[in-house]
């Protein structure tokens, strides 16, 4: 394994960065193209969400990053994940699993599935610690308790030996996050962390991640298909559509702006207090099928936009100023509408 | 959410010398659920008893004449015996003797005035030791194949074992029986002059019991193989095994630590389950093997229409099957804590 370069690299060379990736799953119905060359880069320190709806490609994305697709059927033909300038994609097994969970970590949507219900969440911190830094069970131990403490479980010590089930929607979530950071991981990649929580939980589980991402140079990838949750806490986001980034963005350009129909779509699809009692915008038409992808743009379908050229060319990333792109032919006519 | 009620000791590790409040509540909670579970026991074991004493009852033919065969007998002495047994009152006068002397202790007599107590204390131990023989091969074979070929899920290993078990499960017991009687028991010492599968009999300690054992569990073997083949390979999809992965665990500790436990819950119902249908199952191996265990006093009771021992034993049986349960339903909070008695 070629050593990874160690902090301090170059500001200009991003921590992560995910070049033309491509994913695809081999079914017997044949091959679903589910990822079609993303590509974005996250700076330390850094909030990236990634948004996109179910089919999307996002968390297809971030399994690739970290590694646990399961292959078959997925194959990653083409692309680079380049994790402080090494390709991920071309180490070794090994290699890889001493940057799963240590240096890049995950935390998922459901935490009640996502923790193993026969062990102690005690333990399956202390885990870490234990198969990663080789400690001793005491030590783990007490370094679990002290991560309790700080996602703020209540009573940590006592509740140490306390198994997944005995726990809220939102402790749960606290406890899969104390696994994640538990050994200072540089990039944090969060899938919906807290699409199965209630409203009020949802805001304490955001502000803790922003709370711990402030306490250190921590990278975090926000994955969500819920634009409210991106606003406060994103300070750059990417949109996906039908397994493509359709456009990239400061947080606060985009929304005042978007420059492609689909996050136009997205953001007038958001309901709001001054437009109360009128309908809700829908954005017409289906997702892409992923098993036969249309030549053009896969938005084009459903796209206010449409000409004709859009569903025989797909559109590139167009880069718009320094510090946007859009995948649109026209992204012109709807940066315009959107500020008209 | 809920908080323990009192310090938890961080480590669970040297006795513990004082028992904490909820430790002591749980223990009290499990005592009562066992004596519970005992006293569920009774009724179903008398429903038994009742069950078995009328089929046996109801079966054609006449116990008197069965035990005399060919032999023409003075009907006086027939009249004496019969009226001795009980034989000319109707089933439920017979049954109420039968079950007002089970109250008592006594078991009943065979016609030849053998207790059944002493027919079954000699003969339980041989068919224990068949049954669980035969439970700890399934075990040991059907866990470890079914690893196997989860691992190796649709590849050539797989696909074989997958063929091993339906062949298992599509041979009856009578012809695996038999053959392996003669390929290994008879063949193999003709071939090498050692005798090393003993065919028949107790003669030979514990390794008498080899051969029948593996008989008796074949059938099982395969079930519980394609049940852990599947049980763990579902396991292995769960979100939660995708998080050890994620966390940078090696696959030999995702395997044998985070799914192993998990896909062990439905196994153990099964196998606590299977202990009482093997018991059951003696009664043919022990026939094909001469085994003296109550498989086949069982066997022989029922022909001569020996009704109170075929009611002791089967009832034996039963009870053997509600402890085997038992068994396994306190096993089974171990292995998922999610699990509680009430």
């Amino acid at each position: 394994m070629p050593p990874l370069p160690a902090w301090g690299a170059p500001e200009s060379e991003p921590l992560l960065a995910v070049e033309d990736l491509h994913v695809e799953f081999v079914t017997r119905q044949g091959t679903v193209k589910a990822v079609n060359g993303v590509g974005y880069a996250l700076h330390p320190g850094e909030t990236l969400a990634v948004l996109g709806e179910s089919g999307s490609g996002k968390s297809v994305t971030a399994q690739a990053i970290m590694g646990i697709l399961d292959t078959p059927p997925a194959r990653v033909p083409k692309g680079r994940i380049r994790f402080r300038g090494t390709d991920l994609l071309g180490l070794s097994e090994d290699a890889r699993s001493q940057v799963r969970g240590s240096r890049i970590a995950m935390i998922f949507q459901d935490a009640l599935s996502a923790l193993n219900p026969v062990f102690t969440v005690g333990s399956q911190i202390a885990e870490m610690f234990r198969v990663h830094r080789g400690m001793s069970r005491r030590d783990a131990e007490r370094r679990a308790v002290e991560l309790m403490d700080r996602v703020r479980i209540p009573g940590a010590r006592q509740r140490l030996h306390d198994y997944p089930h005995q726990f809220s929607g939102g402790m749960r979530q606290r406890i899969m996050i104390a696994m994640a950071i538990a050994l200072d991981p540089e990039v944090l990649i969060a899938d919906e962390p807290t699409t199965a929580l209630d409203v009020t939980v949802q805001a304490q589980i955001m502000e803790l991640l922003a709370e711990l991402k402030r306490e250190s140079d921590m990278g975090l990838i926000l994955i969500t298909h819920d634009l409210g949750v991106v606003a406060d806490v994103a300070d750059k986001i990417v949109v996906m559509y039908g397994g493509r980034v359709v456009e990239n963005a400061p947080v606060h350009d985009l929304y005042r702006a978007p420059a492609h129909p689909y996050t136009r779509g997205l953001l007038d699809s958001i309901p709001r207090i001054d437009r109360k009692g009128r309908e809700l915008h829908a954005i017409a038409g289906m997702p892409p099928n992923l098993l036969d992808m249309p030549p053009g743009c896969a938005f084009a379908p459903r796209c206010p936009y449409r000409q004709d050229d859009c569903v025989t060319a797909a559109p590139p990333l167009h880069r718009i100023g320094s510090t946007r792109g859009s995948a649109c032919h026209y992204w012109r006519e709807v940066l315009d509408g959107s500020h008209g | 959410m809920t908080a323990r009620p009192h310090q938890v000791p961080l480590r669970r590790g040297p006795p513990a010398i004082r028992e904490t409040p909820a430790e002591l509540y749980e223990r009290l909670v499990l005592g009562r659920y066992i004596i519970r579970r005992l006293l569920q026991a009774i009724p179903v074991l008398l429903g038994a008893t009742l069950l078995i004493y009328a089929v046996v009852f109801a079966l054609p033919g006449d116990p008197i004449a069965s035990m005399y065969g060919e032999k023409r007998m003075d009907p006086d002495i027939i009249r004496i015996v019969r009226e001795q047994y009980h034989l000319n009152d109707p089933f439920i006068v017979q049954y109420w003797h039968y079950i007002s002397g089970v109250f008592q202790g006594d078991l009943g007599t065979t016609f030849a005035k053998v207790p059944v107590s002493e027919i079954i204390a000699g003969k339980f131990q041989v068919t224990l030791n068949l049954g669980l023989t035969a439970l700890l091969m399934e075990a040991v074979i059907g866990v470890g194949l079914g690893f196997y070929a989860a691992l190796r899920r649709g590849r050539a290993q797989d696909t074989m074992v997958l063929a091993a078990t339906l062949l298992l499960i599509s041979i009856p017991t009578l012809v695996t029986g038999f053959v392996l009687q003669l390929l290994l028991g008879v063949r193999l010492r003709q071939g090498t002059g050692i005798e090393i599968f003993p065919i028949s009999g107790v003669s030979d300690g514990w390794r008498s019991y080899l051969l029948p054992a593996f008989v008796l569990a074949g059938t099982s073997i395969a079930y519980l193989t394609r049940l852990t083949r599947t049980s763990l390979a579902e396991t292995l999809r769960a979100d939660y095994i995708r998080t050890a992965v994620a966390k940078g665990m090696p696959r030999r500790r995702v395997v044998g630590r985070h799914a192993l436990r998990n896909a062990l819950i439905p196994l153990v119902t099964y196998l606590g389950a299977d202990l009482g249908t093997l018991m059951g199952g003696a009664v043919i191996t022990e026939t094909i093997f001469n085994l003296p265990g109550i498989g086949q006093e069982l066997f022989r009771s029922v022909y001569e229409r020996q009704q109170p021992v075929v009611v002791g034993i089967v009832t034996l049986l039963v009870l053997v099957y509600i402890l085997a349960n038992l068994i396994v339903d306190l096993l089974y909070a171990v292995l998922d804590p999610r699990i509680r008695y009430e």
